[in-house]
């Protein structure tokens, strides 16, 4: 689906990368634990979490994703928006939890992204 | 090997904050040098959670990369407390991260066997009260 399909679905707000709403994203995974992300995710798409730092971004960037959604209303710091727009990723912001955010996206056709158990 | 690219960056054990600048660097100027996507992500998070291992249980340190026609070589160095146990701290889910550390997103125990996984040669030269070192290979030809 189109990272705009996915601002709509949640109603959420666009932080960094509104230029970039066409892209298509087919795969999601959601955790606090960015060492788990890092671990388990073998493709690239979209990343669902309640963490607030600059390691989410990075995080993302590292693993060439599209879109990071943070999700219970938490907000971004600028220097993660500004490095959210340096890395070419969508940054966007939910008042829905992960679970709510998980099973609108899924039911929507977003598929678990790819992993493996290191 | 023959040498194209030599890279040196510091990393600062004081700023959680910035953990991850010096793999962004690396992560670019790889771009820049036109390799593969898939190389590029492999290194880009095996010196990543390596440089948040300096950050998070060392001091900070150093990351140099040198890049060749066949492999990526990266060093990573530290003077901070060394591991005990290598083998105990090789294995998933074997971490001492802090409370801190762990609300902060990391501390699963999985940052070296992912460093291992993504990388084709790893090894760990560490001595108690003296520092870590390790290097890790990539091979691309
Ligand atoms: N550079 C280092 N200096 C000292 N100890 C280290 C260093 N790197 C790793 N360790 C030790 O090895 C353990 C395992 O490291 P590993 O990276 O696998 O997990 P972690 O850092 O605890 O958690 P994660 O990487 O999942 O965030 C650490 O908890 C720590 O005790
Ligand atoms: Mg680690």
């Amino acid at each position: 689906m189109k990272i705009q399909e996915i601002v709509s679905l949640l109603n959420a707000d666009v932080q960094s990368g509104a230029d970039k709403l066409d892209e298509e994203v087919s795969s999601a995974f959601g955790s606090d634990m960015m060492s788990e992300v890092l671990a388990y995710v073998q493709d690239q798409g979209v990343l669902l979490t309640g963490l607030v730092n600059e390691q989410i971004v990075r995080t993302a960037a590292m693993m060439n994703m599209y879109c990071i959604i943070m999700v219970r209303g938490k907000q971004p710091t600028d220097n993660m928006k500004e490095m959210a727009e340096d890395n070419d990723l969508v940054l966007l912001t939910t008042e829905l939890t992960m679970y709510e955010t998980s099973g609108i996206l899924y039911t929507n056709g977003l598929n678990p992204a790819g992993h493996s158990y290191v | 090997m023959s040498e194209l690219v030599k890279l040196h960056y510091d990393v600062d054990g004081n700023d959680f904050a910035a953990a991850g600048e010096a793999s962004m660097k690396i992560k670019k100027e790889l771009r820049n040098l036109g390799f593969p996507q898939d190389i590029i992500r492999r290194i880009a998070i095996a010196v990543y959670e390596g440089e948040i291992n300096m950050v998070i249980h060392a001091d900070g340190g150093t990351a140099d990369v040198s890049v060749g026609l066949d492999e990526i070589d990266i060093t990573l160095a530290d003077k901070g407390p060394g591991i005990p146990d290598v083998e105990k701290a090789m294995q998933k889910g074997w971490s001492t991260a802090s409370e801190e550390v762990r609300s902060a997103g990391f501390g699963a125990g999985m940052g070296l066997p992912n460093m291992k996984k993504n990388t084709d040669e790893m090894e760990i030269e560490t001595e108690v009260g003296v520092g870590t070192t390790i290097h890790m290979k990539v091979y691309v030809a």
